[in-house]
């Protein structure tokens, strides 16, 4: 009950958010919260690092600005074909890549991801280092116009919430179940009849699959695809926003993805901005080091330690 | 199909890099027996185990269950068939509660392992066998404990109930009475000879002991390969055993 009352002051924030914030800003915290939700998926609660999550976010991106560009497409059906692409991808990658353990699982991902960073750059069809521009928003359900900010981040933050409770009612599933029981012990769940590497590979697409949905979201915010979102940069900056919030908790993703924004645009306005990758290293580093569960792994020890 | 073993190995042979840690080893488990592997430490007695059920490949040699080939089966596989095996490291998931441990083995039969779009509320119907088991090894009272917290007995007795929940044709256990105290050990002999009444079990176990009053028949191995079989009468008389075993023989006295 106290959790659930949580949630709806949360929501009632969240509707009112863009009266005092630039919709814009808090569109692109939701897309990166989701992105790093996704994640966080199969870190938090496989024990999957991927070092290539980038390349789902950027195909989602690729795959719905062409078809908004180049088709009729409605921004719904847009964003939904490009969760599907990222799913696709996620599908061919997944089983690449699952049977690795630890560290070949982080490389084969990386590898992965920058194949896919070669073609994009590339292929005549996404606009090389320029990437798509000017994509347009268009008319949600043939009739809702985008282009008005209030309007899409309403959009968004429907979207954000549906990526959400998907992940945690994956969490908090039948299949969820066996997915902890693999990252307790692997060895064990396998001798309980379970092909793990099954397992690993369904959350392995369905994080895909969510992470091209904040992709795709997040071409439309922006009206733009371009290779930033599949550099090797981007899939560094969804572990550091994991880590910093906190993972394997369900809003850490959300802190962290909203802290590393909010300090990206802090700083990019100022004479610090060419310090923001040093900036954001400290920070890892620091968070590394001092907190090692992350804003929201630490807030949930102190409230344990204090009212538990 | 032989109603008469359960399982069978023909010349098993595990190589690692020109080391043989299995050497020749055609083991017969008759059908509802106890099977005790002993033998000294780095005979090959885990080796055989992870042979047995697939985290190892062998380097050659066949293994049947109920007469079938099952040599080229994957681990997961050969677990749904009905050979479960625990570890020698307790294997429990220690972030799960001591019900969701024994639910997670439940829940396989169920079919519903990979619904990610349904709320995990439905495993509840699975509860009350849950709890049965676990008052079946005496955790009764622990359903709710969190699986790190127990200690390291009660670890052990969950993971004998885990596996019973799959109710498999053999169990193997890998040294259940390991790290134990005289008490502890003795609770879980008393349990190994309960839940054997419906089933085969092949253990390794170092505590003699335990090996004679629990065992129907006995395998020795030695540097991988097998010494001697029989009986406890007729394996504990044998004066290679004896030998073999002396150390171990001594450390258990003074344990
Ligand atoms: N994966 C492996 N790679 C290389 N050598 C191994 C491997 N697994 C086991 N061995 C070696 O094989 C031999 C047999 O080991 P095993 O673990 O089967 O012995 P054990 O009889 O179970 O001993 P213990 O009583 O100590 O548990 C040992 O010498 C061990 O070092
Ligand atoms: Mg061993």
């Amino acid at each position: 009950m106290k959790i659930s009352k949580f949630n709806i002051v949360l929501l009632g924030l969240a509707l009112v958010a863009p009266f005092a914030f630039y919709p814009v800003l808090l569109m692109k915290v939701l897309c990166f919260a989701l992105f790093a939700c996704a994640f966080n998926l199969l870190l938090g609660f496989v024990g999957l690092l991927s070092f290539g999550h980038a390349v789902f976010l950027g195909t989602g991106g690729y795959v719905t600005g062409y078809l908004m560009m180049n088709t009729g497409l409605t921004p719904e059906l847009g964003i939904l074909a490009g969760t599907i692409a990222s799913g696709l991808l996620g599908a061919v990658y997944g089983k690449l890549s699952v049977k690795r353990e630890g560290i070949y699982f982080a490389m084969v991902t990386l590898a992965l991801a920058q194949l896919m960073f070669f073609v994009f750059l590339q292929a005549p069809f996404t606009g090389g280092e320029d990437g798509l521009q000017g994509i347009p928003r268009g008319h949600l359900f043939g009739f809702i116009d985008l282009s008005d900010n209030l309007n899409m981040y309403y959009f968004v933050l429907a979207i954000f919430l549906f990526g959400f409770w998907l992940i945690n009612r994956t969490v908090h599933s039948p299949f969820g179940q066996i997915l902890k029981a693999i990252r307790d012990n692997e060895p064990r769940a396998t001798s309980l009849g379970y092909n793990v590497n099954d397992y690993k590979w369904a959350a392995f697409v369905i994080s895909a699959a969510l992470a091209g949905l904040a992709g795709s979201t997040k071409t439309l915010v922006f009206q733009l695809a371009s290779l930033t979102d599949v550099h090797w940069h981007m899939s560094g900056e969804v572990v550091l926003m994991t880590l910093l919030g906190g993972m394997g908790t369900i809003f850490g993703p959300v802190v962290g993805a909203a802290v590393v924004v909010g300090i990206q645009n802090f700083l990019s306005g100022g004479e610090l901005g060419n310090y923001v990758h040093i900036i954001m290293g400290l920070i890892f580093i620091v968070c590394v080091l001092a907190f090692r569960s992350g804003i929201v792994g630490e807030i949930q020890k102190i409230v344990k330690r204090n009212f538990g | 199909m032989s109603a008469d073993y359960v399982l069978e190995t023909q010349n098993l042979i595990k190589e690692f890099k020109g080391f043989t840690a299995v050497d020749d080893v055609s083991l017969k488990i008759q059908r509802g027996n106890i099977h005790a592997l002993i033998g000294p430490n780095g005979a090959g007695k885990t080796t055989v185990f992870n042979l047995l059920t697939k985290f190892l490949t062998p380097t050659s040699g066949t293994i049947l269950f109920n007469g079938n080939d099952i040599t080229s089966m994957q681990s997961a596989a050969i677990a749904r068939k009905g050979v479960v095996r625990s570890f020698q490291i307790s294997a429990v998931f220690p972030h799960l509660s001591v019900l969701e441990n024994v639910r997670v083995a439940l829940q396989r039969k169920e079919g519903n392992s990979f619904h990610f779009w349904k709320s995990d509320k439905i495993l509840n119907r699975l509860n009350d066998r849950a709890v049965e088991l676990l008052e079946s090894v005496g955790l009764g009272d622990f359903a709710d404990a969190k699986t790190v917290d127990l200690s390291y007995g009660r670890k052990r007795a969950l993971e004998i109930a885990t596996t019973l929940a799959l109710e498999p044709e053999l169990m193997l256990l890998d040294e259940p009475t390991q790290g134990m105290g005289h008490e502890d050990v003795d609770v879980v002999a008393n349990l190994i000879k309960r839940v054997s009444k419906d089933r085969t079990i092949l253990m390794v176990e170092h505590n003699l002991h335990v090996v004679s009053k629990l065992a129907d028949q006995i395998t020795v191995l030695q540097r991988g390969a097998v010494l001697t079989e029989g009986n406890y009468e007729t394996v504990s008389a044998d004066p290679r055993v004896q030998e073999a075993y002396l150390g171990v023989a001594a450390e258990e006295v003074q344990a």
